[in-house]
């Protein structure tokens, strides 16, 4: 725990000594390099914007609108005969499509049931262990001006689905109930 | 697909607002996700100017490329498109480390560095390639070490020991994350016996 504490506190600062020490023994003109480097990525930022915001009014849209709450509700019976907690089912829904959703239903599941509860265990690891999908391929695809996403989506979200059910066994086997 | 998910997210939510008559919250929505998105985009600048500018250094000076030669074995079975010693590799690798230490904000940048690398390769292509999937598919699952948000949630909450979801979250993770790749290479398959993409 403090290894990893301590690693990730000093990893950043390490990382940046080396590249530094690195370019400057192979000669590189490093602050030159920095700048235009750098340049890019102004322009990647503001590329980025259109599919941001496409992706994001759609999610906030079906969200405000209660849709997604409807889906949730309606989703409940199938899931609840796997095993997982009811409570957990709408985080499991929302972990893919919004990580600022995601991150409200985790805190608050951890502030009602307690960290320590294995609803609270469960709600972090699923957090924990998985990506918001559909921001990460809007992202990556946005980035490089693509828009047809091919099977990565369908990819992302099986293998969630695979890290909610993992999360759910392995919370079991390592807490108990 | 993504076209039709758009969509499909944008019409059901504008009936589904009729319907409850949650069409003043969803007006509101609209214009909180626009900003919202575009809030995140300029936030990305200082992430993406700092660790791209500290990359290029990295590049010239050919520790990227040392880097992608240590990763060649794995990276071979993985994305066997790519060709060895190429700086994507490097970036992969980079943008993996990044992931698995919970430092999200250097992750992105060299995730989308490794993701323009992919794409000279594809040929500035209208359809992401093989690897490109991949990497993406294997990005949205990430190894993840420390979950650094959750830990401080967790203490927030008074947890008698936040850390004590490290192991699940990275065992969880780790599973997910080989799975992404053997879901990825079976559509991958899929597509081939369909012919081309």
């Amino acid at each position: 725990m403090y290894v990893i504490q301590f690693l990730s506190l000093w990893l950043i600062p390490m990382v940046i000594a080396c590249i530094l020490l690195h370019g400057t023994y192979k000669r590189v003109p490093t602050y030159e390099a920095f700048v235009e480097g750098g340049k890019e990525g102004i322009q990647i930022a503001f590329s980025l914007i259109p599919y941001l915001v496409g992706m994001l009014v759609a999610v906030s849209v079906f969200r405000a609108s209660g849709a997604l709450d409807f889906f949730i509700s309606y989703m409940k019976p199938f899931i609840v005969p796997l095993g997982l907690p009811p409570e957990v089912v709408p985080l499991a829904l929302i972990r893919p499509i919004s990580g600022t959703a995601s991150l409200g239903i985790v805190t608050d599941l951890i502030a009602t049931y307690g960290p320590d509860s294995f609803i609270g265990r469960l709600a972090s690891t699923i957090q924990g262990s998985t990506e918001t999908t559909l921001y990460v391929l809007t992202v990556y695809f946005g980035a490089v001006g693509i828009r047809k996403m091919g099977d990565a989506l369908k990819v992302g979200l099986l293998a969630d689905l695979i890290s909610f059910v993992v999360s759910f066994f392995i919370v079991l086997w390592m807490f108990g109930e | 697909m993504v076209n039709l998910i758009w969509m499909a997210l944008l019409l059901i939510g504008l009936v589904f607002a009729g319907i409850n008559g949650t069409m003043k919250d969803v007006n509101e929505a609209m214009f909180q996700g626009a900003k919202e998105a575009v809030t995140i985009s300029i936030g990305l600048i200082s992430v993406l100017v700092f660790w791209l500018g500290l990359m290029k250094i990295a590049e010239q000076s050919g520790l990227l490329s040392f880097f992608a030669h240590l990763f060649r074995p794995i990276a071979k079975k993985i994305f066997p498109e790519v060709p060895s010693d190429h700086p994507a590799l490097g970036y992969i690798l980079s943008n993996m480390v990044a992931n698995m230490f919970g430092l999200g904000n250097a992750a992105t940048p060299l995730g989308i560095k490794a993701m323009e690398q992919l794409n000279k390769l594809n040929g500035q292509k209208d359809e992401p390639s093989r690897s490109m999937i991949t990497f993406v598919a294997l990005n949205t699952a990430s190894v993840t070490l420390i979950p650094a948000t959750v830990i401080s949630i967790r203490m927030t909450y008074h947890s008698a020991s936040p850390g004590e979801i490290i192991g699940t979250t990275f065992v969880a993770s780790l599973i997910a994350t080989i799975s992404a790749i053997m879901i990825d290479r079976a559509f991958y398959i899929r597509r081939r016996k369909k012919g081309g993409m």
